[in-house]
């Protein structure tokens, strides 16, 4: 019933003719932590980022008026469904869009869902938001869980990390990173000796990080972000977790964590991102802009702001295409149907599940020696073509595709 | 070897050592917090953020003077402590004779501003500060890895403890102090200038939060929210050991420490949250905490 509704509105929304020179109004919200350990990934940067992306679309689209509110769902579910009710009932918003944290995003996405408005994730991670939790009006950038596993994860027991033990997080965002992980892993040959799951947002990892020595694992897998993440390789640095021999996977490390270890401790870390400040001139160029859009001239900018910036102008894209005001299922059936193209990510596809496909890239923090500008801190270890790096529909387990 | 509920007992002596010196920086901060509460009646609930200026300040004396972590040592909890006695001149003074709430309401007011701050100048990912040449590396203790540093953190703060206690407790000046909270007009009937004491007691209580700053910084991230993440703790710590006594803040830091850190062991998910469950269980036994001399 509700699929021939669907399909009855998008036919007549289709009906409506050309969209050229017809007004277009969209109402984005930016919904990221604004305060908190995640506020350096998402945060301020991703409003900064939205912003260029709003002017540079409708620079070239002047019949496109696009208004934009930010908000900080401090990484806590209740707030962030909250926030995206009222903004969708009251503050008549289109699109959501950012949400680092899953627990937030996995909410938000199921909001979306009932009001059939559009939720573009680009700062969580969790492979359930086009996995079993997958819906039809999210779109998920960026990187996501399995990716990230399936990089880092398989890099390492190929170089012969083949035991693993888990730091874990103990939210949907480290249980999702770790299974995902833990899967690759086995499937490469190697074998998880063990896990232990610590609460989000904890200073003080000397315990764990005892209990990763005593299983004598080969790598120590670091299933946590931000300020967790920060706080295990500094920690882990102390205990002498790498000169012990063993190694460290950072799972999910951001340009503004290294730029808080300091080179000294991060060097030699392996991580999987998908956007890199420093790789072209393009993105360079990016990222000066971005600086003077409010972003501080001190930080660089992550994956996430990336995401950001080309989830916006994909997303004004199809609503130029529909033209009108289309219920949110008809603009990502839109989008799903045409291939980006934007000046970071280059030429990628949306796939059946929501999942943005696009080239992965495997870094190595740089030493201090080879750093030769502030922000200069990965060298390119391989690049991973969007096929691989992402989970292959079929094995998603998502209700949208018939398998 | 021999083993204890499944864990190996060598891993679980490392367990507790490590409880140990994370309740070394739980005692830092309760004590400072109980010096305020016990001396000035004051609920300080900016000693989070205070605690995080003063692992900022090390971090800018490095950046802008060269000045590495032992001269930090000395010198953050004096700026820091200065600060603190702006506060105190400023706005602390009026609400002495006031209910509890207008200072906990002013002074987490404070922390929210100072955090505020930071996190808009430096970010919230944090600040690089590595462990001095002279304390990096660590000796292999057969049961556990023990890095120098946290050597150092047990016995700098167990130092400082000891010696606060002391002063307060054992030497005239910490029984003026302590005379002047009781009854102040008569002490300064005496020719004792108490509003000086109070102001200097505050400073006092401020400069240890920045000492536990500078000795956190090397090995947690230095970042504007990591004040808020212990504070709580911190405050279920002197509410256990009893809000006015120094002693009990000092001996609750170290157990609690050492309770959290076997919860790490046997329940990690719940590592966060155990403190709270005792401090509901002792409220419900002793309302003034195990060492409690007022209500």
């Amino acid at each position: 019933m509700r699929k021939t509704l669907g399909l009855a509105a998008l036919a007549a929304v289709l009906a409506c003719g050309g969209a050229n020179a017809q007004q277009v109004n969209v109402k984005i919200g930016v919904l990221s932590d604004m305060s908190s350990l995640y506020a350096d990934i998402g945060g301020p940067g991703s409003v900064a980022a939205a912003k260029m992306a709003i002017a540079d679309f409708t620079k070239d689209h002047p019949n496109v008026k696009v208004e934009m509110i930010s908000g900080d769902h401090q990484n806590k579910p209740d707030i962030g469904s909250q926030i995206a009710n009222q903004w969708y009932d009251v503050d008549k918003v289109d699109m959501i869009i950012d949400v680092p944290n899953s627990g937030v995003a996995l909410a938000v996405s199921n909001v979306t869902n009932n009001k059939n408005k559009v939720f573009i994730v680009s700062g969580a991670a969790a492979s359930d938001l086009t996995g079993a939790k997958c819906n039809a009006n999210t779109v998920h950038w960026t990187y996501d869980t399995w990716m990230l596993a399936n990089g880092t994860g398989t890099a390492m027991v190929k170089t012969g990390g083949d035991s693993w033990f888990f730091l874990t997080s103990d939210y949907a965002f480290g249980h999702a990173l770790e299974r995902d992980t833990a899967a690759a892993v086995e499937k490469a040959g190697g074998k998880v000796l063990g896990k232990v799951r610590h609460p989000l947002n904890t200073n003080d990892f000397s315990s764990f990080l005892l209990q990763a020595q005593s299983s004598k694992a080969k790598v120590v897998g670091l299933a946590n972000a931000g300020g967790d993440t920060i706080n295990s390789i500094k920690q882990a640095a102390e205990f002498g977790i790498v000169k012990g021999g063993q190694k460290l996977a950072g799972l999910l490390v951001f340009a503004s964590d290294v730029n808080a270890l300091g080179l000294n401790t991060a060097q030699g870390l392996t991580l999987t991102e998908t956007w890199y400040w420093d790789a072209n001139d393009t993105n360079r160029a990016w990222t000066k802009r971005w600086h003077e859009a409010g972003a501080g001239s001190t930080k660089f900018p992550t994956m996430i702001h990336a995401g950001v910036y080309a989830g916006i102008l994909h997303y004004l894209k199809a609503r130029v295409e529909l033209g009108g005001n289309p219920e949110g299922k008809a603009v990502v059936a839109k989008m799903k149907a045409m291939p980006t193209d934007d000046p970071l990510f280059g030429k990628g596809t949306i796939d059946a599940t929501g999942r943005k496909r696009h080239d992965a890239y495997l870094f190595e923090v740089k030493s201090p020696a080879e750093s030769k500008h502030p922000g200069d801190f990965y060298n390119l270890k391989a690049t991973i073509p969007a096929k691989d790096a992402f989970r292959d529909p079929k094995d998603s387990g998502c209700p949208l595709v018939n398998s | 070897m021999f083993e204890i509920f499944g864990i190996p007992s060598q891993a679980l002596f490392g367990q507790l050592l490590i409880g140990l010196i994370n309740g070394s920086f739980y005692a830092l901060l309760s004590l400072g917090l109980a010096v305020i509460f016990g001396m000035l009646n004051i609920i300080n609930f900016s000693h989070g953020a205070q605690y995080m200026m003063g692992a900022f300040a090390a971090y800018l004396i490095l950046q802008y003077s060269g000045l590495g972590y032992w001269p930090a040592l000395i010198i953050a909890p004096i700026l820091v402590g200065a600060t603190g006695i702006i506060v105190e001149r400023l706005f602390l003074q009026w609400l002495y004779k006031l209910d509890h709430l207008y200072g906990l309401l002013l002074t987490f007011g404070l922390a929210l501003i100072f955090e505020g701050v930071a996190r808009n100048y430096f970010g919230s990912a944090g600040l690089p500060y590595t462990v001095p040449e002279s304390l990096q590396g660590g000796r292999n203790l057969g049961f556990m890895f023990l890095p120098n540093y946290r050597a150092w953190v047990i016995v700098a703060s167990l130092t400082v403890c000891i010696a606060t206690w002391f002063v307060i407790e054992r030497t005239r000046l910490g029984a003026y102090l302590r005379a002047a909270t009781e009854n102040p007009t008569l002490v300064r009937a005496f020719g004792i200038n108490v509003p000086r004491m109070i102001t200097l007691t505050y400073g006092f209580g401020v400069a240890l939060a920045a000492f536990a700053g500078v000795m956190a910084a090397p090995i947690y991230n230095v970042s504007p929210q990591m004040g808020s993440e212990l504070i709580i703790v911190v405050f279920a710590v002197v509410v256990i050991g009893g809000m006015g006594s120094i002693l009990g803040a000092i001996i609750t830091g170290f157990g609690l420490g050492v309770i959290e850190g076997l919860t790490k062991v046997f329940f990690p998910e719940a590592s966060n949250t155990v403190v709270f469950v005792i401090m509901a269980i002792v409220l419900l036994v002793r309302p003034a905490g195990l060492f409690g001399r007022r209500g």
